[in-house]
């Protein structure tokens, strides 16, 4: 440990007052390159983190590069129709084997020396290959896989660290949610149309804040809900009741709603017609049919924003958006976002979702960019911490019931991020 | 040249005539004159902005893009930009649109396709972000006026990670 680092461990990155009165993070954990460091050993390291989806590689041979948490990987299928993650350096002198960022093939071949390697990271050629007298050396010129990759119903995780615990007991309450979006479909859910990918000079961690911050919703997007109404929607339209904030266990939460807005598995709004009413309503029965009505309703009505530590992302809204992000620097982050949909969706209905992802989210909707610039705002404003040095986590704090609202999902966050920097592992 | 030649008689138009166009609409967009802008359009109309990198083929039906507006959304996105609320461009931001490499590709006065290039730099708060591309227009006629029926404005960059948002009209 560096003198710089046990430094900043004296001052606290959390404080949390024993009556509930308060809850307040540190600013320098946005700012201060010694805390990335400590966060990409700590957490980035040792935490289960999102690579994609199994239909973005369905066939043999698909594959696609990844930056996951800092390392360049390669996620491949193999002949044998198993997933595979390896690290994207030759086992030579360490090039990218793999320039394109997907497509199908039956090897990997380095540009540099040719190094050939089959979709099991095996090397099968190389040129003057007669020159190495390296027989009964496992392994050491084959592609190194990453120490665990493993998926909970076609969403695939890797984990740098060989000792952790097993996906899904580190997803703990999460399953439930996970299961409640994939449930949407009987035979299955795809990413549809591609990656988003874009940056912005904020730490990683207000982005945790922000997507699953009901607090911001109204002051944030004014715009987007002016855009609602314009449209036909009418605010309180929500079909459910249900409002409240939930601590899904290992640093996982959720926040889970009512909104306005429709939703393609099965809450319409004006603006679909009365095709729309007629093809939710057939889609609601089908749900009522697999799960019976409590759930369908939960299905189809029920929002939420769930975040699955550190930084995976699931809102299911008026899409669906998977959203990853890690960071350049601590000011700076490069977010992928994905849409989500059944893959027996109809053509109409898929064709609603997009529009209603884009109406909300990614670089181009009414609400997106408004986020980001909160968030660089925030990171501005701590150029300040010296003299303003707490940020203020408190809303809900003493409440019996914690709602979408409040701040008790990010308390959560914040306790976990805290106990594993300050060195406990699960 | 001949084909060219024939292109032009069809339309009536020269390419002068198609630039003096796209020079107006971009010095609309480099005042904020969003409004004026929107007159641009015939009801109807769509603007998109494809994911970064797409080729020309590309459908917001299939594939998940930045901007895919119909006349609704495009007269909201425009509501939308002239608001306080609308954060990321309050202040507004410094624009400038450079239109070049104009070419009149196919069709009569009824339809007719048009590309140019473009680099547009935005500027906010001290820093200059820069978006590269191509323009694909989808034209027409109305009363002797150009109409714009379609705009797709393709991003030739591999992802946006230094722009971060597609705020403006590009």
């Amino acid at each position: 440990m560096s003198a710089s680092e046990a430094e900043i461990i004296v001052e606290p990155y959390i404080r949390e007052s024993q009556n509930k009165s308060y809850f307040q993070v540190n600013r320098r954990v946005f700012v201060d390159d010694n805390i990335l460091a400590r966060e990409e050993r700590k957490i980035f390291d040792k935490c289960w983190l999102y690579i994609g989806h199994e239909s973005e590689i369905p066939k043999p041979g698909d594959f696609l590069t990844r930056d996951v948490g800092g390392r360049e990987l390669i996620f491949a299928r193999g002949v044998d129709g198993l997933a595979r993650a390896f690290f994207n350096s030759c086992p030579h002198r360490g090039a990218l084997v793999c320039r394109e960022k997907q497509g199908n093939d039956k090897m990997f071949r380095c540009m540099y020396h040719a190094w050939s390697f089959d979709l099991g990271g095996k090397l099968i050629s190389r040129p003057e290959d007669e020159r190495y007298h390296s027989e009964g050396i496992d392994g050491i010129h084959d592609l190194v896989q990453v120490s665990q990759l493993e998926d909970y119903r076609g969403l695939y995780f890797i984990n740098y660290d060989a000792n952790a615990i097993d996906l899904k007991t580190y997803l703990s309450g999460a399953i439930e949610y996970i299961d409640l979006t994939i449930d949407q479909s009987e035979v299955g859910m795809e990413i549809v149309g591609g990656t988003q990918e874009y940056g912005f000079e904020a730490n990683w961690k207000l982005l945790v804040e922000n997507s699953f911050d009901g607090y911001h919703g109204m002051p944030t997007h004014a715009t987007y809900f002016d855009y609602l109404i314009a449209g036909g929607g009418q605010l309180g339209d929500n079909g459910t009741t249900v409002n409240e904030a939930r601590d899904l266990g290992n640093g996982h939460a959720v926040i889970e709603y009512g909104a306005p807005w429709g939703r393609p598995v099965a809450k319409p709004v004006a603006a679909w017609g009365v095709q729309g009413e007629a093809d939710t309503a057939s889609l609601r029965a089908g749900l009522e049919k697999r799960f019976g009505k409590e759930r369908a309703d939960r299905i189809a009505y029920h929002n939420f924003n769930m975040l699955i530590f550190p930084n995976l992302v699931i809102n299911n809204i008026m899409a669906i958006t998977l959203r990853t992000f890690f960071p350049q620097s601590a000011n700076k982050q490069h977010v992928k976002a994905w849409a989500l949909a059944p893959s027996d969706e109809s053509e109409v209905m898929r064709e609603r979702r997009l529009y209603n992802f884009l109406e909300f989210l990614g670089p181009g909707g009414f609400a997106t960019p408004d986020d980001c610039e909160a968030l660089k705002m925030c990171q501005q404003g701590y150029r300040n911490l010296t003299y303003t040095a707490w940020n203020d986590i408190s809303k809900g704090l003493g409440e019996n019931e914690q709602i979408n609202t409040d701040e008790e999902q990010m308390r959560v966050f914040w306790r976990e991020w805290d106990r594993r920097m300050q060195g406990d592992s699960l | 040249m001949t084909i060219q030649a024939n292109k032009q008689a069809s339309l009536s138009l020269t390419r002068s005539d198609i630039e003096d166009f796209l020079f107006y609409e971009a010095s609309l967009l480099d005042s904020w004159q969003l409004e004026d802008w929107l007159i641009l359009f015939v009801e109807g109309a769509q603007y998109w902005v494809p994911p970064a990198g797409a080729d020309d083929l590309v459908d917001p039906a299939s594939t998940l893009f930045y901007v895919a507006d119909d006349y609704f959304r495009l007269t909201e996105r425009v509501k939308r930009l002239g608001k306080k609320t609308a954060h990321v461009e309050w202040p507004k931001s410094k624009c400038r649109h450079m239109v070049s490499n104009v070419r009149i590709l196919d069709g009569t006065e009824d339809e007719f396709h048009v590309t140019s290039n473009f680099v547009t730099y935005r500027s906010k708060g001290g820093v200059t972000e820069t978006y590269l591309g191509h323009h694909n227009y989808t034209l027409c006629l109305v009363d002797s006026e150009i109409k714009i029926t379609k705009k797709v404005s393709f991003l030739d960059v591999d992802n946006i990670n230094d722009q971060g948002k597609v705020s403006i009209i590009i």
